[in-house]
């Protein structure tokens, strides 16, 4: 049965849904919920909730909050694993400007702190007497505000060593012992030199990817991509030099191969390469694509870093005001990167702490790794984090322009791009974030 | 829709098919020994509005909910995305900035990004549209003769729609690594150059069509097959008759018959192949994900997922958004009038 009216469209009709799209959109020009600055309403953890966590990559932390979560049955945890940076980074910035959705604790990529320095009212201040002078000072520092919140806790400091093939390096003729490899390499002329060396006798490429050989020389740039009052310049010697040295390479020594990607994982296994830099948690990486060992294949570390020392990576954990449970997270928190905890991690994935205590452990000192030809690692990162004496002043736009300067270093790589045509790319590109 | 067969002239707003004396029942005579007839008048009156309005609103009431739920899922994010595109964006503060009138569509219409962006999203559909509607075509009209097993075929073709995409193009993943891959090593062992998938601008749209035909294919070959079935067998025995092969009948007799179905494809193949997201960001090899390390296949959704999550410029993304949602009205159009013009009726 059908009613027809004379008229084809009622117009209360019309008027409910044109005054329903007008209230709805100037609902939202009003803007999202509350001001953002604001911590959430404070609640107490009901049987049945969880504190959660996202870590991206792997931090090791599995077996470490099951422990957790049997002792402190009030508090139980929950993680959510995220396998690369970069796919978390976009997650968290969406929920940021949302200002919804994120964890109650969030993990943060150390190049990506100053972001949250330069936007700090997003973020609980986690400063606290118990903590005070526990890491080492450049990690506090980069966490810190002008005005002395701090919003973060390192988990991880990323001093870098270089672990090579020794197995590789003997087939070319090259010295494979620690202490010999150690003073081939104190330069980085000195390590494209014996690089050349190497290619000349063997099939395999002399490093991993550009991608990582420019990131391991861009941690000795004081000012690789931002003046030290925050002033974005790209165009400065130290990081053309890192430009023209990495391009002007990837011909004969890089496996052209983008880092992170499924034929540079694939790489290991081939023995592609003979050289990689190492911080401590590049070891598990290593592990994990090269697998168990075949007869003949060693792994090893070097205690040297070309040009001295060099950071690269290490996290941070903060938690942000969204989160309902603030007081419950930085207890957490505060056990999370103990250095009872740190050690483990570091036993278990070589994740170099970032406690002063943990550092000066014995436990630590002592530690070797059977994998890589048992070299005493815990010996080695001590040294490396000890010869660090450069940081790169890194800006709230560091992360993005290192995004895009990895791009810039995978143009040149893959061929689809000179270096010239590549370095006006990432100039644009640059721009276009300002 | 049609009035009922009885109903000779239009009925008037208010009025009540099958009940000639409007009103609601049996209130039209004064009840004995009742009150004053001026208060019945009253009641009546009351009634009678409230029955009017019943008539009235009832039907709107019953059709609402699509239109409550597409404004606030479809007309509201269109209609706020156009609003974020007239402003900046401040995004250290994750706030938003002034107003910039048109400056983020001139931005974003200059940026050569963008242009290249628009180019691969043209090339990524042509490549995966149209081989995937004559293959579907292709395959419908053979699921549509006597077969044996026929439900199995139908079911194997639908298949990969089932498999979800993010598995899907992990596996493609695999094949069409650069070095690595499964199809360059097949290459490499045939003693052929491998194939650059991720850095050859033509091969990365050619491996990206190749995983949405992959999916699409048999879905739409389904929505085939369900008209061509509906197409009555006497017209092609009459034609088979008159000595028109199965070609001929195809041309002559299905696509006519079956146009409407071929438009309402023709359309929902066109905006999502316009909107293609998915297969380039997983494809992607670099950490970065913008579609390749020189854009190579960086189509206009994923222009502006970059500009909006990773680069946060909300307004510049929303002026994209709002630039591709023009394009793709204007490439239906297109798509509409051409294949209204393919499968007109010609003379037998």
């Amino acid at each position: 049965m059908t009613i027809k009216t004379s008229r084809g469209v009622s117009r209360p009709g019309l008027g409910v849904c044109a005054t329903l799209l007008l209230g709805l959109t100037l609902a939202a020009c009003g803007g999202g919920g509350g001001d953002p600055a604001e911590s959430a309403e404070q609640d107490t953890l009901e049987p049945g909730e969880t504190l959660t966590i996202t870590t991206f990559g792997e931090f090791g932390y599995d077996a470490l909050i099951a422990d957790w979560n049997k002792a402190n049955p009030g508090i139980q945890v929950e993680q959510t694993k995220v396998s690369l940076w970069d796919d978390w980074k976009n997650e968290l910035n969406t929920n940021l400007q949302a200002n919804a959705g994120l964890p109650d604790v969030v993990a943060i990529e150390g190049d990506f702190m100053p972001a949250l320095v330069a936007a700090p009212d997003r973020w609980v201040d986690l400063s606290d007497k118990d903590v005070e002078g526990r890491w080492l000072d450049f990690k506090e520092k980069a966490a810190t505000t002008s005005d002395g919140q701090l919003l973060g806790y390192p988990t991880d400091a990323g001093p870098e060593a270089f672990c090579y093939r020794a197995d590789l390096f003997e087939e070319a003729g090259l010295p494979s012992d620690r202490a010999e490899v150690a003073k081939l390499m104190t330069t980085w002329d000195d390590y494209y030199a014996l690089g050349e060396k190497f290619t000349a006798k063997s099939d395999a490429a002399w490093y991993d990817s550009s991608g990582t050989i420019a990131q391991a020389m861009l941690n000795q740039v004081p000012n690789p991509f931002e003046e030290s009052d925050g002033t974005v310049n790209v165009e400065n010697d130290g990081l053309k030099a890192v430009w023209n040295t990495v391009t002007g390479n990837a011909e004969t020594l890089s496996t052209r191969n983008k880092l992170w990607n499924d034929d540079w994982s694939a790489s290991f296994k081939k023995d592609g390469f003979a050289t990689i830099p190492c911080p401590g948690w590049m070891r598990s990486n290593i592990k994990d694509n090269q697998g168990k060992l075949k007869d003949g294949v060693v792994w090893d570390v070097v205690d040297v870093f070309p040009g001295g020392g060099g950071n690269w990576g290490g996290s941070f954990l903060a938690v942000p005001k969204t989160s309902t449970h603030q007081t419950e997270a930085q207890k957490f928190l505060e056990w999370m990167t103990a250095p009872e905890q740190q050690l483990r991690v570091f036993a278990d994935l070589g994740n170099f702490p970032s406690q002063v205590k943990a550092i000066d452990s014995p436990d630590l000192l002592s530690a070797t790794d059977e994998y890589f030809n048992n070299a005493p690692v815990g010996e080695i990162y001590s040294n490396r984090a000890a010869a660090i004496d450069v940081q790169p002043f890194q800006g709230p736009l560091y992360s993005d322009i290192l995004g895009k300067f990895q791009l810039a270093i995978d143009r040149v790589d893959e061929g689809s791009a000179s270096p010239d045509k590549s370095w006006k790319t990432f100039l644009s590109d640059v721009a276009s974030l300002q | 829709m049609t009035a009922p067969a009885d109903a000779g002239t239009p009925l008037q707003p208010g009025d009540h098919p099958h009940r000639p004396e409007a009103g609601a029942g049996g209130a039209g005579k004064p009840t004995p020994g009742g009150r004053g007839g001026r208060q019945d008048d009253r009641r009546l009156l009351r009634r009678e509005r409230r029955a009017r309005w019943d008539v009235k609103i009832a039907p709107y009431l019953f059709v609402s909910p699509f239109f409550v739920v597409f404004a606030v899922v479809g007309m509201f994010p269109l209609a706020y995305t156009g609003y974020l595109s007239l402003y900046e964006w401040d995004r250290t503060q994750y706030a938003r900035g002034g107003f910039a009138g048109l400056d983020n569509f001139r931005w974003v219409l200059e940026d050569p990004v963008f242009v290249k962006s628009v180019v691969n999203t043209l090339s990524i559909f042509v490549m995966s549209s149209i081989p995937q509607v004559i293959i579907a075509v292709t395959v419908a009209a053979l699921l549509d003769q006597q077969l044996r097993g026929s439900t199995f075929w139908r079911i194997s073709v639908l298949l990969p729609f089932v498999v979800a995409p993010t598995a899907a193009v992990l596996i493609f993943g695999s094949l069409f690594a650069d070095r690595s891959g499964v199809i360059n090593e097949v290459l490499g062992n045939l003693g052929l150059e491998p194939i650059r998938w991720h850095v050859e601008r033509w091969w990365s749209h050619v491996a990206i069509s190749g995983m949405v035909n992959w999916r699409w294919t048999g879905y739409n070959a389904l929505i085939f097959l369900a008209a061509m079935q509906a197409v009555p067998r006497d017209v092609y025995e009459s034609a088979a008759l008159d000595g028109a092969g199965r070609v001929r009948q195809l041309f002559a007799i299905t696509l006519p018959m079956i146009r409407p179905t071929v438009i309402f494809v023709i359309v929902t193949t066109t905006i999502g192949g316009l909107q293609i997201f998915t297969e380039p960001r997983l494809f992607d090899d670099t950490a970065q994900r913008e579609g390749g390390a020189d854009h190579q296949y960086m189509t206009m959704t994923l222009y502006v997922y970059v500009k909006g999550i990773e680069d946060q410029f909300y307004g510049r993304a929303s002026a994209a958004a709002w630039l591709l949602f023009m394009f793709i009205i204007a490439i239906v159009l297109v798509n509409y009038l051409v294949t209204r013009w393919l499968t007109r009726r010609r003379a037998l």
